[in-house]
């Protein structure tokens, strides 16, 4: 089953891949993508011994509507990619999105754009994770700075996944997948473990009638509830309805079951941001330089501090502006030519400077580049 | 003698009847293939609860939203993944991808052959009208070389799949192809596909007046009928090689091919491959009670 509690040492691609069979995965769809390939390769050994089913696709269209067709036969289900394989899957997550299924999407980041770097890191995703696919639709997107945040996250992934139905991305990076570290790996007792919710009885059953969580109860195949599920827009019966005030209803609640939420959702990590005049913005690998360039700065007297953006979307607007009113400036570091900067931006609305540190892609920020943009700061 | 009106039809119960009317042109085929599925669904004796029927995009797309069962109108060209994924999942479920050419195997033909070689467990119905039909009758990768259409203006310039010879050739146990004029053998070929296990596609030549055969000199749903009523050859066993659609040449239909018997589908592999690990700790269900129905009558 699932590993025993214990200390692990593996890789952040095989931790993503235990924490997702500790959530309860059973099914995974994938095709062969650098720099996420040793995942899939985990999920094709281990998934049959827990009771589960690996299938590697003809390509990652295909990969992610097997795992929407596996999540309404009622399995857990997930698929990961990189750049190119994760721009193909854009159409089917919103697919995922319109039809509320619930699935996990690890999108091993690689410098791009197109082809780019396989081998190397990249952050440029961050965007497209958001708003890839088209029409208005709100996703979830997490984002692991450790192995042990792999396991942690990809567990939590799923939670939100069921719980929210809804896409959820794990939004790693190059060097987070290949980065081998320390994972504890907890008791099941200890972990919460996030359900879809069935609908409670079959009379007057309405598909799409969401409850007041604005988050309807998703029916299982094969048990008589007859109901359509439609890319289409949709009325509460699952019937197609081509008519711009059942669109507003639909679209509104799509993305209302994930804004009313976002408190809930949003996790965020802050390091030595308690008496911060300046604080260092980023995500993934780009997070540990980050640390240790805030302990060179603290070492020099600098009050800097750092944000880890563990919840990327729904962007945590609310943190970022009440920090403004304490920071002088936010450095946005990021391996990429300003994505989440636009964010951070919009969220500090002038109140404080900000500052885009980027990478085009290759290499993770070094501590001393980061400082030299705090002492720049300062 | 007073006229009786009849406001319901003998297989309405497997209608979702409140959303009658449907969507499809006067003349089109699909309703007559959508008559033959449901006759062949009850002929084969299976629990429509039972049957999960997945579709992609387009005329023939629209079929499960009109079915009071478990339904799914996917994206264009994936309903077979979804319906992989799905079928995977539940193994003891009947998945019938009931969908158009274009969706199939134009944007979706590598979904196609892949399935086919894999051998995944599904049944498809393969609506073929030579055409796009709900995008206004553009060209498609079944469209007859020399066609007109929308987008081949001055006749089509380049060969159709055969698409017998596609599924055979990529490794299908079940071939049939039928057209929407011959409804009862259709519904016979249906209700046996749905006791064979398998990769089973059944093509269904259809009538699209409204955008191709007005195009074509066969403006009227029942042009294209006669086509069919005086070029079709029923010959069962042909080979799929010999079933490209030309214009002006025989039309052979009938069941190409039926190997199910003994060959293992992905989804009882995959599903042995954990019964290897976890023994009697796991209880499968694959679909039960498979038989051979009747012989589809000549």
């Amino acid at each position: 089953m699932s590993l025993s509690p214990g200390i692990y040492f593996m890789s952040g691609n095989s931790a993503v891949a235990e924490g997702a069979i500790f959530a309860g995965c059973r099914f995974f769809a994938g095709y062969p993508i650098t720099p996420s390939s040793e995942l899939a390769e985990r999920m094709a050994a281990r998934l049959p011994r827990v009771g589960g089913i690996f299938i590697q696709m003809e390509d990652e269209i295909g990969s992610i509507m097997a795992i929407i067709g596996a999540s309404w036969g009622g399995l857990k289900a997930m698929t990961a990619t990189s750049g190119p394989g994760f721009s193909l899957m854009q159409e089917s997550i919103g697919f995922a999105a319109i039809t509320e299924t619930p699935i996990v999407i690890c999108d091993v980041q690689r410098a791009g754009p197109s082809t780019g770097m396989p081998t190397y890191v990249g952050q440029g995703d961050v965007m497209q994770a958001k708003w890839g696919s088209h029409g208005p639709y709100e996703i979830i997107a997490v984002s692991p700075s450790s192995v042990q945040e792999c396991f942690d996250l990809t567990i939590r992934a799923f939670n939100l996944a069921e719980k929210y139905r809804v896409p959820v991305i794990i939004l790693m990076d190059e060097r987070l997948s290949h980065l081998y570290e320390k994972v504890r790996v907890p008791r099941k007792e200890d972990v919460i473990i996030v359900n879809r919710k069935l609908p409670k009885s079959k009379k007057n059953f309405l598909p799409y009638l969401a409850d007041a969580d604005l988050i309807p109860p998703m029916p299982p195949i094969g048990e008589g509830y007859h109901f359509h599920v439609t890319g289409l827009t949709h009325d509460e019966r699952g019937y197609p309805k081509i008519d711009p005030e059942v669109q507003d209803r639909l679209v509104r609640r799509l993305c209302d079951k994930i804004r009313y939420h976002a408190d809930e959702i949003i996790d965020i990590q802050t390091y030595m941001m308690d008496n911060a005049k300046i604080a260092v913005v980023a995500f993934g690998s780009v997070v540990r330089p980050a640390i240790k360039a805030i302990k060179l700065a603290r070492s020099k007297g600098i009050k800097a501090g750092l944000i880890n953006l563990r919840t990327i979307w729904p962007f945590p607007e609310k943190i970022i502006r009440e920090y403004a009113e304490k920071v002088h400036t936010f450095i946005v570091a990021e391996i990429n030519y300003g994505q989440i900067v636009h964010k951070v931006r919009e969220s500090v609305n002038g109140k404080a400077k900000v500052v885009l540190l980027p990478k085009m892609g290759g290499a993770i920020h070094t501590p001393e580049e980061i400082l030299n943009e705090i002492m720049e700061a300062r | 003698m007073p006229m009786e009106f009849v406001d319901h039809h003998i297989r309405d119960k497997y209608l979702k009847v409140d959303r009658l009317p449907h969507i499809w042109c006067p003349g089109c085929g699909i309703g007559s293939i959508l008559n033959a599925f449901l006759l062949g669904m009850e002929k084969a004796e299976v629990d429509p609860d039972q049957v999960i029927v997945v579709s992609g995009i387009g005329c023939t797309g629209r079929v499960p939203g009109y079915l009071n069962m478990d339904t799914f109108h996917t994206t264009h060209g994936r309903a077979i993944p979804f319906a992989v994924g799905l079928k995977l999942a539940r193994p003891d479920m009947h998945v019938v991808v009931f969908s158009g050419d274009g969706d199939l195997v134009t944007i979706g033909g590598n979904h196609f052959i892949h399935a086919a070689r894999r051998n995944n467990d599904l049944l498809v119905i393969l609506v073929n009208n030579f055409n796009y039909g709900m995008t206004g009758g553009q060209v498609g990768a079944t469209t007859p070389t020399g066609a007109i259409t929308t987008t081949t203006p001055y006749g089509n310039l380049e060969r159709p799949f055969n698409i017998p010879y596609l599924a055979a050739a990529a490794g299908a146990v079940y071939v049939a192809r039928w057209t929407s004029l011959h409804v009862r053998r259709l519904a016979w070929s249906i209700a046996e596909a749905f006791h064979r296990k398998g990769f089973r596609v059944i093509e269904v030549l259809s009538q699209c007046p409204t955008t191709f055969g007005r195009r074509n000199k066969m403006p009227e749903g029942i042009d294209m009928l006669r086509w069919y009523r005086d070029n079709c050859v029923i010959q069962h066993y042909a080979d799929p090689k010999d079933a490209e659609i030309v214009p002006g040449r025989k039309i052979i239909i009938g069941k190409f091919i039926d190997i199910t018997d003994g060959v293992e589908t992905f989804e009882e592999k995959a599903w042995n491959l954990v019964r290897k690990f976890l023994g009697d700790r796991i209880e499968i269900p694959f679909r039960k009670g498979l038989r051979c129905p009747k012989e589809i009558p000549g």
